[in-house]
């Protein structure tokens, strides 16, 4: 139950985040791609800015292991580096740049009851769970895309 | 904001704020022993209507692309922060802040191409 509440206070409060940052403008988050034309930094900016915040919490969370209420905690390898994440983050990069919309604003602009950003959102979730199921497909008889770890 | 919300979720809960996970694991109904993800939905969603009670107007919006783009554009965006394990919140955010190389990796990769498909479509003539 708490940690339903937390979610749901956390998403709120990273939504409100993106709305008031106009990040869930894609207008706006193409105007930041757009290095060659008039360039608009707001996105790294509000990246930056939640980088500083964020970035103590997880030195200490990595220190101790476990969370303030004392759970223990695992974080995302640091060192795995696999063909997957660069080809996947690519394509991930050319949906991007086509719709100016990344997942977190696509979902907060659900709210807007545009019905052509409902469709986005759908075929997000065709193609993740399209590529969820390969990627089980293949580790499940025995091909997984090996990962390489590169030592600290 | 963004920045407090990601570390309220990872020092109360253990949670990463990676929001492509997030939604793939809430519609694959994969919920592990909580109920946060779809939660977490939730309050995004409500962030607007919020905003709207509170300036007393929905925040504009410009959305250029036509419908074709956009599915072509969502299912790369589904399909590739599937493959690549993570989206801006996940890698960009998150992952940096936990001085993640993969991360980085991964943040520079899809920023990269993003541009590149905004410069061809803005100043090649579509090439």
């Amino acid at each position: 139950m708490r940690s339903t509440l937390v979610g749901l206070s956390s998403g709120f409060i990273f939504g409100l985040g993106l709305v008031i940052s106009g990040m869930t403008d894609p207008d706006r988050i193409l105007a930041f791609l757009d290095v060659a034309g008039v360039w608009n930094p707001s996105l790294a900016f509000v990246m930056a800015a939640a980088i500083a915040v964020a970035a103590p919490a997880f030195a200490f969370a990595r220190r101790r292991g476990k969370t303030l209420l004392g759970v223990q905690l695992s974080l995302p390898p640091r060192f795995v580096f696999t063909p997957s994440l660069i080809l996947g983050s690519a394509a991930f990069g050319v949906g991007w740049g086509l719709s100016g919309f990344c997942p977190g604003p696509a979902v907060v602009a659900l709210a807007t009851g545009d019905y052509r950003i409902w469709l986005f959102v759908l075929a997000l979730m065709a193609g993740w769970l399209f590529a969820d199921a390969i990627l089980n497909h293949l580790e499940k008889s025995g091909r997984p895309i090996p990962p390489v770890e590169v030592s600290k | 904001m963004i920045g407090t919300a990601t570390v309220m979720l990872l020092l109360l809960n253990g949670n990463i704020a990676g929001i492509s996970g997030i939604l793939g694991r809430s519609i694959k109904l994969d919920f592990g022993d909580s109920a946060w993800r779809p939660a977490f939905l939730l309050g995004l969603v409500l962030a607007i209507p919020a905003y709207q009670l509170w300036q007393g107007a929905a925040p504009g919006y410009t959305l250029d692309a036509n419908l074709p783009t956009l599915l072509v554009a969502g299912l790369l965006v589904g399909v590739g922060t599937r493959v690549g394990s993570g989206c801006t919140s996940g890698h960009g955010v998150c992952g940096i802040s936990n001085l993640s190389p993969r991360s980085l990796t991964a943040t520079l990769t899809f920023m990269a191409s993003a541009a590149l498909v905004v410069y061809v479509q803005r100043h090649t003539e579509g090439l």
